[in-house]
């Protein structure tokens, strides 16, 4: 007899359905093969015209036709680049879920996709539009082309998705404050079923000035040695763009339609900082909490820790504060646990990094197989934690954390196991 | 241009139509332009054709548009 429910009753909650749209492509497969293979999938900035500008290197989506990946023309002409990207995902995602929407509830599936700055490209033609032109010529279209919920406002739409629909915006931490909240309400009996997610599109000259501004993005001119996550040379991250999307469903749900189980979300942990708007806590109290809490959500201790997908970005602070919130583990977690920046390979990919990064971690327990860091050589005093060179094989584990943290102080942890019945 | 070729080639722009199918008789209903789609084409007939389309009433075809937009040129 297989146990559907936590000890505490409320329902187990499992990934059935994974998609992607990153740097490393199309696809959760060249995405999963590329970090393994350790292949770096940042190039120059192509985008627009970056003469002017003092970052030379991006994360990119590789050139792809977009009607041939299920979007229409009318799709491709209206929707904001982050809804496209978002959409392909999670094309992908309910496909390999298998879902038959003729058999299932769709008042009981819901939509859980966010991203942290939306439609940019739009955002600064209409600017531009206004200025040249004046407020009569603005695109009519300008509101629900840019704001951030229209992936998931767009994403129900297309597949008649009528549960709860939102879009929780947490900067970095975006993807994986959506798949937590998805999460939460299966657990909880809210829905049977969810899509949940992130994706991004920072690819426009203010939204880069802004992050340059800032000081968080890497002056590298060498794209291969650009994103060098807890690596002592970092200087900074690099951006990317994309999206991820899971199909999330009760275990009760998924087992009745003979779904294909990927991995099991055993905990969410979601806490803030409340030290500072870009900052996070030096001492990494914030997020040491939140691995706790989805820990202890799923019944784990720090002992059980097989690996953690870390946030990772590459820039000093941030690499510094993940070393110092694993300490706040345990002196041994710090010593002992694997951890893993997929953002070597393939940037920062903001809003969609924690999707894309929950897909990995769930690939990794499912497979008893974590991916290398690309990009890190030179181990940082500074940050004290086993970060993996080479990936690690015929590794079983029993939970693993994938981290996020974003502007604002917002940390978020997801806790996924493989499935076991 | 003829106004009905400037109609034909905003529609199979912006909602990859058929151009065959865009008469002066067909409703828009039938050519399933909804409530966004013709905000758009408006934005857009209103920079070719130089015109402030306003807010008519009773438009249901493609000549019906073919003449709104004529009486105001």
């Amino acid at each position: 007899m297989i146990t559907t429910r936590k000890p505490d009753g409320t329902h187990r909650v499992v990934i059935t359905g994974t998609g992607a749209v990153s740097p490393a492509g199309i696809g959760v497969g060249v995405l999963w093969e590329k970090l393994l293979a350790k292949e770096c999938c940042i190039s120059e900035l192509t985008r627009f015209g970056k003469g002017i500008f003092e970052v030379k290197v991006a994360a990119q989506v590789p050139p792809h036709d977009v009607t041939e990946l299920g979007l229409s023309k009318k799709d491709a002409r209206r929707f904001a680049l982050f809804v496209q990207y978002a959409i392909i995902a999670s094309d992908e995602a309910i496909r390999q879920a298998g879902i038959d929407f003729g058999s299932i509830d769709p008042t009981r599936f819901g939509c859980a996709f966010g991203s942290g700055i939306g439609g940019m490209e739009e955002f600064e033609s209409g600017c531009k539009t206004l200025a040249e032109s004046g407020p009569t010529r603005v695109n009519p279209l300008f509101i629900p082309t840019m704001i951030t919920n229209m992936a998931a406002g767009n994403l129900s739409i297309r597949y008649g998705l009528r549960g709860e629909c939102t879009d929780v915006v947490t900067a970095c931490a975006t993807g994986t404050h959506n798949i937590g909240s998805a999460y939460r309400s299966i657990r909880h009996g809210y829905l049977d079923l969810a899509l949940a997610g992130g994706s991004e599109e920072p690819f426009t000259p203010v939204c880069l000035a802004g992050f340059t501004r800032i000081g968080a993005l890497t002056k590298a001119v060498d794209p291969l040695n650009a994103s060098l996550p807890f690596d002592a040379r970092r200087g900074g991250f690099v951006a990317g763009e994309g999206a991820g999307a899971v199909v999330l469903e009760s275990l009760e749900h998924a087992l009745a339609r003979q779904a294909r189980i990927i991995a099991e979300v055993v905990g969410f942990g979601s806490t803030a900082d409340a030290y500072h708007m870009t900052a996070p806590s030096p001492d990494g109290e914030g997020l040491t909490r939140s691995m706790r809490h989805a820990l202890d959500e799923g019944g784990f201790t720090v002992d059980d820790i097989g690996h953690v997908n870390a946030h990772g970005t590459g820039t000093p602070i941030n690499d510094r504060t993940e070393a110092a919130a694993l300490l706040g583990l345990g002196a041994a977690v710090q010593e002992r646990v694997p951890v893993v920046s997929i953002k070597g390979a393939i940037g920062h990919t903001m809003a969609a990094a924690g999707a894309l990064e929950a897909i990995v971690t769930a690939l990794s327990v499912a497979g008893d197989l974590v991916p290398p860091t690309t990009g890190f050589a030179v181990a940082d005093p500074e940050c004290p934690v086993r970060v993996l060179i080479d990936s690690l094989e015929a590794y079983p584990q029993k939970v693993a954390l994938s981290n996020s943290l974003g502007f604002g102080g917002h940390n978020a942890t997801l806790a996924i196991s493989p499935y076991r019945s | 241009m003829a106004t009905l070729d400037i109609v034909k080639e905003v529609l199979v722009e912006n909602l990859d139509l058929d151009a065959d199918g865009i008469t002066e008789e067909a409703t828009l209903d039938s050519l399933g332009i909804d409530s966004l789609d013709m905000v758009e084409l408006i934005c857009d007939l209103e920079d070719k054709c130089s015109i402030e389309f306003g807010e008519p009433e009773g438009i249901e075809t493609v000549g019906q548009l073919i003449s709104h937009i004529d009486s105001l040129k």
